[in-house]
């Protein structure tokens, strides 16, 4: 009782204003608040999943201000000001973007539980090598975990995808 | 709501920062919260204030300065590892970066940060010691400069006060005659060293002249290998005498026992990690000269 006496005292809110996939949502938050949490539960953008919650599995891995970030190791107060783009502003089922269609065609999910992670991850990386080899797709996937495909279909996705963004020029 | 309730201030200046310190003795800074935030979602830790510091972009930087490469400490891990001053100055860091954490924790983490945090298995506290660095630490009442090898004092303990906040490392430009390597074996790629070995090497006409080797993964903190680098120096740099070196570092550390590695694989792992890393840096030498 004490304890939670004690959270409900300290209890404080902060005006933020944080720009995902092009929109700009301004909110009261606690301090605290997770920005994974802050996207999943305050905005409903349920696709950044939260997997171990504290920086190893890689599932929750956005983009903030064009870097690869933990989403769970970032407080949604510190993005303040921020252009996040998650998952949801890569493409839909009727347009989706070059690597969603590879890693489609590839299998390179199976659950999908880490593959917005791994989607984000390889869109920093194509951004910055459009034509990485199979050892620096890994390099950089690295701290992403997958308990399903055993990697190696991740990695042929992301080669195609880089293959086919090439080709279209992206 | 993972971590517990904390009071949130955010420095929009440095002197910002160092009253917020002087007047919450209570408080903690949060730099890129790569491990702080971890620990906080974990409850590991529960502090009741933090100084958010990432809006001082005036604290994120790497320039030469006479003798030395200064960095700001909120300069990213990314930034560091990728900067031409950093590779030319001092390589040993460019090299410890090949093993530190991810992309994504690379973006956001910071050299001050995971100085201040003083994991005893991160790499850059051994190349602040192995290189002679010096911390430079900032208060209300001034400012004071901490050698790196006083500064680690123990497990996620620094040297430095409760009201400071470090603001710069500076580390004396590599020899242009200095061989250098970071060693290190992990479980996974990224993960936190069970062991790893920082050595830098001078060999002016074959016999070594100065050396350093420094542990990570050993003990509480980064452990220079004082009886490495004396079985070293003076010698001949070969086969034999990098394994003299190599058995002095395995005989002159304790390492702990843990679910990942014991006591005696830990040792193993000095000896080998210090006979590699000596001998990488010696053919430096020799390619520098």
């Amino acid at each position: 009782m004490g304890a939670a006496r004690e959270e409900a005292e300290t209890m404080e809110s902060v005006k933020i204003a944080i720009t995902v996939n092009g929109r700009l949502y301004e909110r009261e938050t606690e301090p605290r608040r997770l920005l994974s949490d802050f996207l999943r539960e305050d905005l409903r953008l349920t696709g950044t999943h939260v997997g171990c919650e504290h920086g190893v599995c890689g599932s929750c891995t956005i983009l903030m201000d064009g870097q690869s970030t933990r989403a769970c190791l970032t407080f949604a107060v510190m993005a303040d000001g921020a252009e996040i783009d998650t998952i949801e502003g890569l493409g839909g089922i009727d347009n989706m973007h070059p690597l969603q269609a590879a890693f489609w065609e590839k299998h390179g999910l199976q659950c999908g539980f880490c593959t917005p992670g791994m989607l984000m991850t390889s869109l920093e990386l194509l951004r910055e090598n459009p034509a990485p080899d199979r050892e620096e797709i890994r390099d950089a996937l690295s701290g992403n975990l997958c308990r399903c495909t055993g990697y190696q279909t991740i990695i042929d996705a992301v080669e195609a995808a880089g293959k086919a963004m090439r080709g279209a020029g992206q | 709501m993972k971590p517990a309730p904390f009071h949130y201030i955010r420095a929009e200046s440095v002197e910002d920062a160092l009253s917020a310190l002087a007047e919450r003795p209570e408080a903690r800074v949060l730099a890129g919260g790569q491990s702080l935030i971890a620990m906080m979602n974990l409850r590991l830790v529960k502090p009741s204030c933090l100084i958010d510091i990432n809006r001082l972009s005036e604290l994120d930087y790497i320039l030469l300065d006479g003798d030395e490469l200064a960095i700001g400490a909120l300069t990213r891990h990314t930034a560091a590892a990728a900067s031409p001053a950093v590779a030319e100055h001092c390589p040993l860091m460019t090299a410890a970066y090949g093993y530190v954490a991810h992309r994504a924790v690379r973006n956001r983490g910071t050299v001050g940060g995971n100085l201040c945090h003083a994991d005893p298995a991160s790499e850059n506290p051994a190349v602040a010691i192995a290189t002679g660095a010096t911390l430079v630490l900032r208060s209300v009442d001034g400012e004071r400069r901490v050698a790196a090898e006083d500064f680690f004092l123990s497990l996620y303990e620094t040297a430095a006060r409760q009201n400071e906040l470090l603001t710069e490392i500076r580390i004396p430009k590599a020899p242009e005659n200095q061989g250098w390597s970071f060693q290190e074996m992990s479980t996974r790629k990224g993960d936190f060293a069970l062991v790893g070995v920082a050595a830098t090497l001078e060999c002016p006409n074959g016999v070594c002249s100065d050396a350093r080797v420094v542990a990570v993964g050993v003990g509480e903190r980064a452990e220079r290998l004082g009886a490495a680098e004396a079985a070293i120096k003076g010698s001949a740099v070969n086969e034999s005498s990098v394994a003299a070196a190599a058995s002095a570092a395995r005989d002159s550390v304790d390492p702990p026992s843990d679910f990942h590695a014991d006591t005696d694989y830990r040792r193993d792992l000095v000896f080998t990690l210090t006979k590699r890393a000596l001998l990488e840096a010696h053919g430096r030498c020799q390619g520098r000269s």
